[in-house]
């Protein structure tokens, strides 16, 4: 058989777009975790953002870290962006015909498809805009500060819109990504497909419940702090048993 | 059985144009049609043709659902007609050509100018130069499970609701669709067809092959012949990934 040479460019592309997805979604649901632990008190929140600021491993908190996290976290997405882009209607004959055919065929695959979209277009202006301000804010996470942000600082219209994109979007994604490559395929494929559209509806409304009680006790306690709005959160126990 | 059971009056409204002829324009027109036991789209445009407009043109062949030629969109669903009861359907039915395809007029359609294109463009047959010659020697053998697994792929009567089911190939038309995707992914699996990993990768390693794919699975649930196309892409788009890594 005759030598072939193959441009593999469009298998990269393929791949970078799955992998840095499934690497975003991931986190967001890590990141989830971490910032809803207010909901569990100021303390346990404060003490995950110095863990991750290295003060358990170094004694002292380096913020560089999360900056250096959220570069990282970025550049991911801006590579998911500009892949992930290639789908999207390049012009405006496309994206009448796809509104038609989703009109015409009432089919919920092709329909979420389009939440995709529109979700990651969002996202490419409300996702750049939270990412840019943690890089250069890193050490203003906490209780407080993290609170002062979302009220004082007005960023929780942003925020609502953010999670709704990136809890749609990401398990939609997920949910996508594991039809896309066969993963769970299992010995019926159609059982496994409903299986896993029951587990992304679960996720997106346990993860959309997280968050906007999560948004919501920030809220509470930014407005509780307005008047002593830029004032950063301490551990007082330890101040406490300090003094004695 | 003392009493007649009344029947509904079903209003079918089919898309109609004759590209032929210049002073034709597409237009809907709505025929009214007894419902009967058992009915389907097949013995109702059939009635249609004959009690109402013998100027009505689709295809028809088997009427069993196993020549894939009465593809219609059904509602906006792509379907095979003579498979559709029309008891499962509201009394208002809407049906249109499949687009994509050469219309011949109203719901009858060219899928086959398409689909030979496609099998010209992916190859759809055995490659393999040294068997050609030796007309003489056994076929090689194969696994039982192997050789249903091509057979179920061997199943596609080439009906064309994968393609107008895919949201992918009506925006980008040069787009493989799940009918060539699943062509390629027969091929792959049989051990008599001899081309190379990097020469499947030449037919379907871009965007106009399996990656142009979007996962939107409107031709796995749409096909009238339950073929694995989510599977079966998966498995290809695997294939395609590990080529690519190996070069």
């Amino acid at each position: 058989m005759r030598e072939v040479k193959i441009d593999t460019t469009p298998a990269r592309l393929d791949f970078i777009q799955s992998a840095s997805g499934l690497i975003l979604a991931l986190f967001m649901w890590a990141h989830m975790f971490f910032v809803s632990t207010i909901l569990l008190g100021k303390d346990v929140m404060y003490k995950v953002t110095i863990f991750f600021e290295g003060h358990y491993f170094f004694g002292e908190s380096y913020p560089l870290i999360v900056t250096i996290v959220a570069g990282a976290i970025f550049a991911i997405f801006i590579a998911h962006a500009a892949v992930a882009m290639r789908k999207l209607p390049s012009n405006y004959k496309q994206y009448k015909i796809l509104k038609n055919h989703i009109q015409s065929f009432k089919h919920g695959d092709t329909r979420l498809w389009f939440w995709q979209i529109f979700t990651g277009f969002a996202m490419f202006f409300l996702g750049s805009v939270h990412l840019y301000i943690i890089m250069t804010n890193s050490a203003d996470i906490g209780p407080y500060a993290s609170s002062d942000r979302i009220v004082s600082e007005w960023m929780w219209p942003l925020y609502i819109l953010l999670l709704l994109a990136v809890e749609l979007h990401g398990s939609i994604g997920l949910y996508r990504l594991a039809l896309k490559w066969g993963w769970f395929e299992g010995t019926d494929a159609k059982k496994s497909r409903i299986k896993l559209r029951r587990m992304k509806y679960a996720i997106t409304i346990f993860f959309l419940t997280l968050g906007f009680l999560t948004l919501a006790a920030y809220i509470k306690i930014g407005i509780e702090h307005k008047a002593n709005a830029g004032e950063r959160y301490h551990l007082e126990t330890s101040v406490v048993e300090g003094v004695k | 059985m003392s009493e007649v059971k009344k029947e509904r009056i079903l209003k079918i409204s089919i898309l109609r144009f004759d590209p032929t002829d210049p002073k034709d324009f597409p237009h809907i027109v709505t025929y009214e049609v007894e419902e009967a036991d058992g009915m389907t789209l097949f013995i109702a445009l059939n009635e249609i043709r004959e009690h109402h407009d013998n100027s009505l043109m689709f295809d028809f062949v088997c009427r069993a659902g196993i020549c894939g030629s009465c593809s219609m969109l059904v509602n906006g669903q792509p379907k095979l007609a003579c498979r559709v009861l029309t008891s499962k359907l509201d009394a208002n039915i809407s049906l249109a050509p499949l687009p994509l395809f050469k219309l011949i007029r109203d719901l009858s359609i060219y899928t086959g100018e398409w689909m030979r294109g496609l099998s010209e463009r992916v190859e759809s047959w055995i490659h393999d130069k040294e068997e050609e010659l030796a007309f003489d020697k056994l076929e090689q053998r194969m696994e039982p499970a192997l050789a249903d697994e091509i057979y179920e792929l061997d199943r596609c009567v080439e009906c064309g609701c994968c393609v107008a089911g895919c949201g992918t190939i009506q925006m980008k038309p040069n787009f493989l669709g799940a009918v060539g995707l699943n062509k390629v992914a027969r091929y792959h699996l049989d051990p008599r067809d001899k081309r190379s990993d990097e020469e499947y990768y030449e037919i379907v390693g871009d965007e106009d092959g399996v990656f142009g794919c979007m996962t939107l699975l409107g031709c796995e649930d749409v096909c009238p012949k339950d073929l694995p196309l989510q599977s079966k892409i998966a498995y290809l788009r695997r294939m395609m990934i590990q080529t690519a890594a190996k070069n």
